[in-house]
């Protein structure tokens, strides 16, 4: 019997991805004599290992198992819980979520982070064995003789060991992993075919096993199926003599090397990480609580009773039963939109996912700013959207890091100030319209409005003669290249980050906002949608076709006034909308469509906003609001420019989003491509003229 | 003991006893289609579905081949119609005009997108050593789609390759 194990890989991956967030939640709080801690942590790895073995990915299973036993130590009390170790231990967690990214991701992992925290784990194994007895040379050089002994096993499994989802032949898989395996296999128990039963086993082995691992590494294969089998493993002769003297000096060096190395630094291993490349199990599958889930299967009976019903008053249909037909309508609408909601609640989780990494990230960063700096969440189950979560994770923490670096003072500064030792920054989750805000707050020392504004002067962004008022200074921390620290560090200061950051949040829809007073702390306020699925919109009409305006995105909706029309400089068409002039776009002419109406005077504009430009775009008619779904038009054809997705309209129909900011860029290249032609005619005139 | 050689040789309830279609013993099935009183074919297998004309919604700067998108069953599925990309016959919208609404899988990604025809025929069976190579003398459909040419009677079928008409050409305002 077997079975593809790949198909199960994919929620290894999860659990064990689960399983490292777990143990580094706890290791982040662990403290002495929290048994209860100590022993998730140690369930967590203990199955990472389990399921790595399994599947054969054997660097994780070695790697893994230090961690165990290191933590097996620590459980048991043979070991005190001492920073250092918890340290080494978060360094570990780092280095397995790499190893596992690796697999994920099918990369080779590679990596000397790897292999110099295991050999510090090592080492830290080891100089427990040190301090327990003396004799710890001795023991690894007679540890060493074993080196290529080779082992008798005999296997004789319970008949219902299958059942138990356990293959004799992924345990043998395991062992040739270890050594040279040669096996023979008992067949007298074999029942004739039409006794078989495929889920009951027969047979039983005798392997021999070549190898230079320990009895205890041979059990450890078998250690899932312990119970169900009767297992005797016994070693039969030691190799050659000479295998003994090349590679004692081997070890004993190996022992002695990272000796030089005292105490681990925590070091973040963020290196391999590429986190612009999307990796592609990141769209993969989505963990569903049973009450959504039951709430779904609710509605979907509820609407089934409603369809039936429907269908009956349709059958002999009298004017009489008209208000039982309303009503009937009245609830089908109420059970989809009911419907609609739950499906998309599906999608929604609790923001912890992306504030779970913070504690550590806060934790790595104080250290080596040498800063105390306490965090507090609120708000984590406030759910999001999947896709915004995953978009929202990397500007987060770049908000999160500018915080600890440069939001929050040296202690000396602090406490000089007046202030308290330990800097807080709050994180902050919460529901406002339809909006999720997140907040960032610090305590610390706030931005420097003047510096702010000569930097930006320096760097050529304001003039001298400008003033700004409060938001506006603040706003020119997103410009591109931007950043006041005095000095870079590695942790941030680079200059790039922030315009990135207002760059993703505006992609998903969602906006920035910047408030802080000097010496008392800052605020970000990042505001975004519950939902990039769903979305508010204006239909507007142009000829035939129907496009959606994201509402979001608009001013107001007004009637063209004459007088408030001003061609200038040199044909540019501007409307005065109070003290603003807005460019007109002619929707028509954008995308090249036939109108009703292309006449300025007395047609419809809708103004709209993006990245702060506002601008009128020209329209036939105004028609419903509505919520409509976002279909991607990528799927089948291709990006189009202008226009961000697709929707089906109630009549079944197929409506364009426009996509605003794209809009005005297009125009802007239309413009100044027309400038640019305008002037190459010009001048054939003139040398025409000339000639 | 080979017990799977033993369930090949076991006759699946079925398989043998259907009636009045053509068995095709090996090589493939075709759709063919005409466009301009020529005939066409593609791999039946990536036909998704046959739909009558409907007015699709434009998109906006396409390319004058592209017609714009339908929605099928909630899919948003762009329209390309054939005689104009290959610039043949009179792109005219009557009642016997077709939309072939093909899928093809290539590179993980799946897509949809439906082709205009003057109308469709026939399926045809053609093994693999009958498609013959199109000899590259002129004519309007570029090379890259034409898979081969296959003998049918009198006539001549060209062989359409799916996976080169799904390459949309990117196209830009210039």
């Amino acid at each position: 019997m077997s079975i593809d194990l790949s198909q199960f890989i994919p929620s290894f991956l999860e659990e064990s991805f689960e399983g490292l967030e777990l143990m580094e939640s706890s290791l982040l709080t662990l403290q002495q004599g929290d048994d209860d801690s100590i022993n998730a942590i140690f369930r967590a790895a203990h199955s990472i290992k389990g399921g790595a073995g399994t599947f054969g990915f054997n660097h994780v299973t070695e790697f893994t198992h230090l961690v165990e036993t290191l933590l097996d130590e620590m459980r048991n009390g043979q070991r005190n819980i001492v920073q250092p170790e918890v340290e080494l231990l978060l360094v570990s967690v780092d280095c397995l979520r790499f190893l596992i990214k690796a697999i994920r991701d099918e990369e080779p992992c590679e990596n000397s982070k790897i292999a110099e925290t295991a050999k510090l784990l090592e080492f830290a194994l080891q100089k427990q064995e040190i301090e327990a007895a003396v004799t710890t040379n001795h023991e690894i050089t007679s540890d060493n003789s074993q080196a290529f002994s080779t082992w008798l096993i005999t296997f004789i499994p319970e008949p219902h060991l299958v059942q138990t989802g356990n293959d004799p032949l992924l345990l043998f898989n395991a062992l040739a992993e270890l050594g040279e395996v040669s096996l023979e296999a008992d067949c007298k128990e074999l029942p004739s075919l039409l006794g078989l039963d495929a889920e009951t086993l027969h047979l039983t082995w005798t392997l021999s096993l070549k190898t230079s691992v320990n009895e205890d590494e041979i059990k450890e294969v078998f250690e899932w199926v312990e119970d169900e089998c009767q297992l005797s493993i016994t070693q039969q002769k030691s190799d050659s003599a000479e295998n003994k003297l090349v590679s004692s000096p081997l070890v004993e060096e190996a022992v002695k090397a990272p000796q030089i190395k005292a105490v681990p630094s925590p070091v973040v291993v963020n290196s391999p990480e590429k986190s612009t490349q999307k990796s592609k199990s990141e769209t993969g599958s989505i963990r569903v609580g049973v009450d959504k889930v039951d709430s779904l299967i609710n509605l979907v009976g509820e609407l089934v009773i409603t369809q039936s019903m429907l269908s009956e008053l349709g059958n002999d249909f009298e004017m009489s039963k008209l208000t039982r037909l309303t009503n009937g309508l009245e609830q089908l609408l109420q059970n989809t939109k009911e419907l609609q909601e739950s499906v998309m609640r599906i999608r929604m989780l609790p923001i912890s996912f992306v504030f779970n990494r913070f504690p550590r990230l806060v934790h790595d960063l104080s250290k080596k700013t040498d800063k105390e700096v306490t965090l507090v969440i609120n708000g984590e189950q406030t759910e999001l959207d999947k896709t915004v979560m995953e978009q929202i994770g990397d500007p987060l923490v770049h908000l999160v890091r500018n915080a600890v670096d440069h939001g929050i003072e040296s202690k000396e500064t602090r406490i000089a100030n007046g202030k308290s030792e330990v800097g807080t920054i709050t994180l902050a989750a919460y529901h406002q319209g339809g909006n999720v805000v997140i907040e960032i707050n610090d305590d610390g020392g706030g931005i420097d409005r003047q510096a702010v504004f000569d930097k930006a002067v320096e760097k050529g962004l304001v003039d001298t003669s400008n003033t700004l008022n409060e938001s506006q200074v603040f706003d020119l921390i997103f410009e591109p290249g931007f950043s006041t620290a005095k000095e870079l560090s590695d942790i941030s200061g680079r200059g790039v980050g922030m315009d990135v950051v207002k760059k993703n949040i505006q992609s998903l829809g969602g906006r920035i906002q910047v408030q802080s007073e000097q010496g008392k702390g800052s605020q970000f306020k990042v505001y975004l949608p519950l939902t990039l699925a769903i979305l508010d919109g204006q239909l507007v009409k142009v000829g035939r076709e129907v496009y959606i305006i994201p509402l979001i995105t608009i001013v107001e909706s007004l009637q063209v006034k004459e007088q408030l029309i001003n061609r200038v400089s040199g044909d540019m068409v501007l409307y005065r909308l109070r003290e603003d002039n807005v460019p007109i776009i002619p929707i028509y002419q954008l995308f090249d469509i036939p109108a009703d109406n292309k006449e300025l005077s007395n047609a419809l504009l809708v103004v709209v906003e993006a990245d702060g430009q506002k601008v009128g775009l020209m329209v036939d008619d105004l028609l419903a609001q509505q919520q409509v779904v976002v279909k991607s038009l990528n799927d089948n054809y291709q990006q189009v420019e202008g226009i961000s997705g697709a929707t089906i309209l109630g009549d079944g129909s197929v409506a364009m989003i426009l996509d605003v900011p794209g809009m005005i860029t297009m125009a802007l290249k239309r413009a100044q491509r027309q400038q640019s032609n305008e002037k190459a005619s010009k001048k054939k005139i003139e040398t025409e003229v000339l000639a | 003991m080979n017990i799977q050689s033993l369930v090949d040789e076991v006759p699946v309830e079925g398989e043998y006893s259907m009636e009045g279609i053509d068995f095709i013993s090996s090589g493939e099935q075709f759709l063919t289609f005409l466009l301009a009183q020529e005939q066409y074919a593609v791999n039946i297998l990536c036909v998704e579905e046959i739909r009558s004309w409907e007015n699709p919604t434009k998109i906006p700067n396409a390319p004058h081949y592209v017609k714009g998108v339908i929605n099928m069953r909630g899919i948003i599925v762009p329209i390309i119609d054939l005689r104009l990309k290959f610039d043949i016959g009179e792109a005219i919208y009557c009642e016997t005009t077709v939309v072939v609404v093909l899928t093809v899988v290539n590179d993980d990604k799946s897509r949809t997108i439906g082709f205009v025809v003057d109308a469709v025929s026939d399926v045809l069976n053609a093994e693999e050593n009958e498609i013959k190579k199109a000899p590259a003398f002129g004519g309007c459909v570029p090379q890259e789609y034409i898979a081969g040419l296959v003998n049918v009677a009198e006539n001549v079928v060209t062989v359409l390759n799916v996976v080169a008409l799904q390459t949309i050409e990117a196209h830009q305002l210039d």
